[in-house]
């Protein structure tokens, strides 16, 4: 019982900044771009976040910290990627390779200090109820926010307005620029959506998952959230799925092994990827048999005026 | 645009990377890096060695160090960039660099290079490693006095000999003190993700393990017993700051003392390909303060510690028993052969679980 708890208390943990980072992007790609620097956006997150809670001793405004960060990043991506109409393949690759190495230089300085992680809530009587009590009562902030953030842009893309104009401009740039929508201004702030939610993604990793700050502690985390959103066929809903789903085979394997199943840790390793794209694809073919991918994802786009 | 943000990126890097002193006819030497200085494990480590070089011989010599260095096509460049920028003697501090070294050594031959932990060498080219089994013997006698669920947590980066020999020298040396000792073991598979380390730290404790050792880089680990409360190995560096109340020792890469005398070698002209493999005798490692444990423990620990300073004790004594119950050959007379324990493959008895790949 109490295993079973702790297992999925490790799930969360491990889900969570996949989830933020994911919704944040798949809002940029249902808007058409392409960002593919979700993991520079996330360490320089993680860097800056890291300095904030340090700095001030507050969970909440690191995670603000994390959030601006992210933000500019995506700000000189937008700037070339959307600006200077620059491949966005190119651009997105160079903000990782630029954010890996600015996140070292910023975190320099905080190597080797440790904080206080983020608090867990505990609610007496609620948080107490065996299994589900601290599962549903007892995680930090990050983990209800990123569920909220979910739930929050499944209902502005198909429930609102704005968010019905930002698919279209995914979709069909030309048309939605032709019916009069500021093409390129709602680009920007998906992108700026997409780089806060990265940035607050790798602030998760110092503020509550391992509270401290080392170079490179994102490790490729940003690509998998970018894979999340492909397999999950750009819709909210199957990324919770896909997220969790790798968190939980990533947590069971380690489980697994300890246990002395006997398969090899090397296939067991590469577990949580296969399981993954194997379940988001058939939930994909099963419902629309085929890609939905933004018809416009990935291409330049410049106005003519 | 997209080029100019490219070499800006680059440019960004390497500025940040390369540090120089200035002065002529200085002796240079130069350092390639596998991770940031800032890892506080491997790459920290080496770096404390160059500074604690420059402190000893900084009248006389002048260091270059390159850091976050793939292993790979890249590491070959920047060797190359020392070479040409007048360094005389190398040192490339990772496993991965080993081909990259031998081919720069070979176009190079007035070039003196020292590669870390590999078994390539050339006249110009000396390999030197650490015996680190020797200080997981002393971790799995603490271990198994420290462990009051018999259950130790074992977190392994890759099966690699180096990694295998460690977890056997543990177990070895815990079975001394109880018999009927576990081990679980879980690998990573990668050397360096706080994340996922911690997770394995998190299965280990979950599933019974009260004494969590390591052979991955970062402190996460260290950090997730201290949190629940249970004991941890640090590795690589000094962890304590980590858990306080948590670690009991950590095997600390010291190579200040080896970078000092082959220096010192090429500055008197006697340097010479070699290959150093050194132990607690050589001051190629050392153990961190014993920490968080009883008074007879400490003792225990201290005396093996001397024990195999002195050589008088030997964690892969023969026999040893391979997981099938059968004594391993013994190829050293008393005890496992260098080439044994360098290449080991395979488990000793009392460990219930397979080495993946067999």
């Amino acid at each position: 019982m109490e295993l079973i708890e702790a297992i999925i208390l490790a799930v969360l943990a491990a889900s969570t900044p996949l989830l933020i980072a994911a919704t944040g992007e798949l809002v940029t790609e249902r808007s058409g771009v392409l960002n593919l620097g979700v993991e520079g956006m996330m360490i320089i997150g993680a860097a800056s976040g890291f300095a904030g809670a340090w700095l001030t001793g507050s969970i909440f405004i690191g995670a603000l910290f994390g959030i601006v960060a992210g933000t500019l990043m995506s700000l000189v991506f937008a700037l070339m990627a959307l600006g200077l109409a620059v491949n966005q393949v190119a651009t997105g690759l160079a903000l990782t390779i630029l954010g890996v190495g600015l996140s070292g230089l910023i975190g320099a300085g905080f190597v080797g200090e440790r904080i206080t992680p983020a608090m867990h809530l505990n609610i007496p009587g609620l948080t107490d109820i065996p299994l589900i009590g601290r599962v549903l009562f007892g995680e930090d902030a990050f983990v209800y926010f990123s569920l909220a953030l979910v739930v929050g842009v499944w209902w502005f893309l198909y429930r609102t307005r704005p968010g019905l104009i930002l698919r279209a401009c995914g979709d069909n740039h030309v048309s939605a620029h032709a019916l009069g929508y500021p093409v390129l201004r709602i680009r920007t702030i998906a992108v700026m959506f997409g780089g806060a939610c990265a940035g607050l993604a790798g602030a998760y990793l110092p503020l509550a998952y391992t509270p401290f700050f080392i170079p490179g502690m994102t490790a490729g985390r940003g690509w998998i959230a970018l894979a999340l959103v492909v397999f999950s066929s750009w819709r909210p809903g199957r990324l919770v799925v896909g997220a969790y789903l790798f968190g939980a085979v990533t947590i069971l394997q380690l489980h697994a092994q300890g246990w002395g199943v006997g398969i090899p840790s090397q296939l067991m390793s590469a577990l949580p990827y296969l399981a993954t794209v194997i379940v988001l694809v058939l939930l994909s073919r099963a419902r629309t048999g085929g890609s939905t991918a933004p018809a416009a994802l990935g291409t330049v786009f410049v106005p003519d005026r | 645009m997209r080029k100019s943000l490219l070499a800006l990126a680059a440019g960004l890097l390497l500025a940040g990377s390369v540090s120089a002193a200035s002065a002529a006819d200085k002796l240079k030497v130069g350092f390639i890096y596998l991770g940031p200085v800032g890892d506080l494990g491997w790459t920290y480590q080496h770096e404390q060695a160059r500074q604690a070089l420059v402190k000893e011989l900084g009248d006389k010599i002048e260091t270059t160090f390159l850091e976050n260095v793939p292993e790979g096509p890249d590491a070959e460049r920047s060797i190359e960039q020392l070479v040409r920028a007048g360094n005389k003697l190398i040192f490339t501090t990772s496993f991965g660099y080993m081909d990259p070294t031998l081919k720069v050594a070979k176009k190079y031959p007035n070039v003196h290079f020292e590669h870390a932990t590999g078994y390539k060498r050339n006249p110009n080219m000396s390999t030197y490693s650490a015996k680190w089994y020797q200080g997981r013997y002393i971790q799995g006698l603490i271990a198994a006095k420290m462990s009051k669920s018999g259950v130790l947590g074992y977190i392994g980066s890759f099966p690699i000999p180096e990694v295998v020999s460690g977890i056997n020298a543990t177990i070895l040396a815990a079975q001394t003190i109880n018999p009927n000792i576990k081990v679980k073991i879980i690998w990573a598979n990668t050397w360096f993700d706080p994340g996922k380390e911690a997770d394995a730290a998190k299965a280990l404790i979950d599933q019974g393990a009260d004494v969590i050792m390591q052979h991955t880089d970062s402190p996460a680990a260290m950090q997730i017993a201290s949190e629940r409360g249970k004991l941890a190995f640090g590795q690589d560096s000094e962890m304590i700051k980590f858990g306080p109340k948590t670690q009991l020792t950590s095997i600390l890469d010291t190579w200040g003392p080896y970078y000092i005398a082959r220096v010192k070698a090429e500055l008197d002209g006697t340097w010479k390909s070699e290959d150093s493999w050194g132990g607690l005798d050589s001051h190629m490692f050392a153990m961190a303060p014993y920490t968080n444990m009883p008074d007879d423990v400490k003792k225990i620990a201290e005396d093996a510690q001397a024990a195999i300073t002195a050589g008088k004790l030997h964690p892969f004594k023969c026999p040893v028993l391979g997981q099938d119950g059968k004594p391993v050959e013994c190829k050293g007379g008393a005890n496992l052969d260098d080439g044994q324990i360098l290449g080991m493959n395979f488990y000793v008895k009392g460990i219930d679980d397979k080495l993946p790949g067999k």
